[in-house]
């Protein structure tokens, strides 16, 4: 059996369709069995509220006098792309403000439009014959605005990865606060309510396809970018009139750290069209699943420790290593359903009715990498070879000698076997002397922690090592701590043109 | 019960919580302690009946004590129930119920502030 999209718009007109949410559809398909449920449903409606970093609005702000061509425009002090036109900006949500950096941006200029607040605009100008004037400033409500058209280039991934940190110290991402030592583990999306997860071959998801956006009835564009439905992290782009927006839907954030986001509530209407329709969307938590990975691994291919389901993630607790790791979600549940439940009100009172994809969405596409014409240098290529080292059962004053040798301020200490067991700087001489008490040999005042790099490690991330340690120096080792070089501060400040000398 | 205690120690150096202890017989966990060389922060732990007895004789000493009730606050209008907060704490102050609304056991607190880092929304602020 078929259904037409005529037959269930009819029904919307009607008043008579049936409207059941995705997370009320399984039971249903488990109790009526496919066929029932096919007869039963009309609709499964679906909904998300999480960050979406890749959201944005256009805007025309109508003409001034004299006229204005704006080239580079302000909003309460979080710059808009300008090039489009005289009037016209696009405010990305994820753009920082000039004054109070990432505390406020794009987002929250968007929020503060929805909340009905007054923002500043400004905006200056080379000036041209056409529009003479140089620079503009004034006051704008959301009503004040030609057009405030939202339009997210990638929106209501179909899972997101989850997220924890093996490294020792906190990091602040955009999958939120990871303790260190694996302490927690932080994941995204809404799991049986998400969009795409209801259907993941695109089949009635596509080009012109109506949707709630942060409460205005808006539509999808098309594919997002970044896109990748053929390995399980479809996306879309969105598009919706801000002035029928409302807060509740469209949230401003930023986290610690990282930078300032946008919180968007989206919701697709899915016709139960067919038997394929039943099926994907009697997809459950349990049968979604996303890998946990990694991010104390600052490198693009981060190792996953294991895969697991909504259902595992939304339980509050997952097991790694034979440790209960407790889990923190990102995105809001309950927002997610109050989404998916006003579209089913929005429908079941004719307020939307629904229509077939105008284009389709390659269901199998795939994203990659990106094309590096020159590979970012690794340590290797700058590193010091000619070191000048000490084993660690010299004398100290034999450790001074060493280092004005080797007109340098850090001694690698190696052991007997050649590994690399401390280092000694001059400060640590320098202390030895006032304290001689400590003992005679090198091992007795060297470092024993030493903060270290190899020699294929990018030189941007031994670079953060030393920043964030406060060093100015990295010996360089092989897998088995063989000492194979030194990386200085000065090394890096040869390379990069005094970029990285602090 | 929390009670944050905030001590001068520029009149020399009373020991407010020893001799609270001694006087009163109460046991006081210690959950935090700031002390320097001219004032004090402690966050102290005690049993509920013994609280009022606690407070007075503290004060006696010439302390300044507060009872933490609402440590952790929560801006209702802000917070959007995503549950960023609920991993980092080290008290398990923060809980779903079964409708996906988050559910504060304030009283756990120990005002360490990594929930408030990590709130997306600025809906957390502990007491100063
Ligand atoms: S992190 Fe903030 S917004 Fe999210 S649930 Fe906790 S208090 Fe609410
Ligand atoms: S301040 Fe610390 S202990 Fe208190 S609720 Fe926040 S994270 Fe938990």
């Amino acid at each position: 059996m078929k259904k037409s999209i005529d037959l269930i718009n009819e029904r919307i007109r009607d008043g008579n369709a049936r409207v059941v949410s995705a997370e009320e559809m399984p039971d249903i398909v488990q109790e009526l069995g496919e066929e029932g449920a096919l007869m039963e449903v009309d609709v499964v409606t679906t909904g998300t509220f999480g960050a979406m970093c890749s959201s944005g609005a256009f805007f025309n702000f109508g003409h001034a006098d004299p006229p204005i061509r704006m080239e580079r425009i302000w909003l309460n002090d979080v710059e808009a792309y300008a090039g489009i036109a005289a009037v016209d900006a696009y405010l990305g949500a994820a753009s920082d403000s000039d004054t109070q950096g990432m505390e406020y941006g794009g987002a929250h200029v968007l929020e503060d439009l929805v909340a009905g607040n007054p923002v500043e605009l400004r905006a200056i100008s080379r000036g041209t014959d056409c529009y003479p004037r140089k620079t503009i400033t004034t006051e704008l409500y959301l009503e004040d605005l030609n057009h405030a058209i939202m339009c997210n280039p990638r929106n209501a991934f179909q899972r997101y990865a989850a997220a924890t940190n093996t490294s020792d110290r906190t990091l602040h991402t955009y999958m939120g606060t990871l303790l260190p030592h694996a302490g927690n583990i932080s994941f995204s999306g809404a799991g049986t309510l998400s969009p795409l997860a209801n259907d993941p071959h695109m089949r009635v998801i596509g080009s012109g396809v109506p949707i709630f956006l942060c409460g205005a009835r808006g539509m999808v564009v098309g594919e997002g970018t970044q896109a990748s439905p053929g390995s399980g992290f479809g996306n879309l782009m969105t598009t919706g009139d801000m002035k029928e927006m409302s807060q509740d839907f469209l949230r401003a954030a930023t986290f610690t750290g990282y930078g300032a986001t946008l919180y968007v509530g989206v919701g697709i209407p899915l016709p139960v069209v067919d038997i394929g329709v039943v099926r994907s969307t009697a997809v459950r938590d349990e049968d979604i699943s996303t890998p946990i990975v990694d991010y104390g691994i600052p490198r693009r291919d981060r190792p996953t420790l294991r895969t697991v389901t909504y259902a595992d993630l939304k339980r509050g607790t997952i097991e790694i290593d034979g440790e209960e790791i407790r889990t923190s979600s990102l995105s809001s549940y309950r927002k997610a359903r109050e989404v998916a439940e006003e579209l089913k009100k929005w429908i079941e009172t004719g307020q939307m009715v629904l229509s077939m994809p105008t284009r389709t969405i390659d269901a199998g596409r795939t994203v990659h990498p990106i094309r590096e014409t020159a590979l970012a240098p690794r340590v290797k290529e700058i590193m010091d070879k000619n070191v000048v080292s000490i084993a660690e059962d010299e004398e100290i004053r034999t450790a001074a000698r060493n280092l004005l040798r080797g007109e340098t301020n850090h001694l690698p200490v190696l052991n007997g076997e050649g590994k690399l067991v401390g280092i000694v700087t001059t400060y640590d001489i320098s202390k030895a002397v006032v304290r001689p008490d400590s003992g005679p040999r090198v091992r007795d005042i060297m470092t024993r922690k030493v903060i270290k790099t190899t020699p294929d490690e990018p030189v941007d991330i031994a670079a953060q090592k030393l920043e964030r340690h406060n060093i100015s120096a990295l010996p360089v080792v092989d897998d088995t701590d063989r000492l194979l070089g030194m990386l200085t501060a000065i090394d890096l400040g040869k390379l990069f043109g005094g970029r990285w000398r602090r | 019960m929390k009670l944050l205690v905030t001590f001068s120690r520029k009149g020399g150096h009373e020991p407010v919580i020893a001799r609270t202890v001694k006087e009163t017989g109460v046991l006081i966990n210690v959950e935090r302690a700031h002390i320097d060389s001219h004032a004090g922060e402690v966050l102290i732990d005690v049993p509920e009946e013994s609280a009022e007895q606690v407070c007075r004789s503290m004060r006696e000493a010439g302390a300044n004590v507060k009872v933490l009730e609402d440590a952790v606050i929560r801006d209702q209008n802000e917070c959007i129930d995503c549950g960023a907060c609920v991993s980092v704490c080290p008290q398990d102050v923060f809980a779903f119920d079964e409708d996906w609304h988050l559910q504060l056991h304030g009283e756990r607190c120990v005002l360490c502030g990594k929930c408030v880092v990590a709130c997306p929304h600025n809906a957390l602020s502990i007491l100063e």
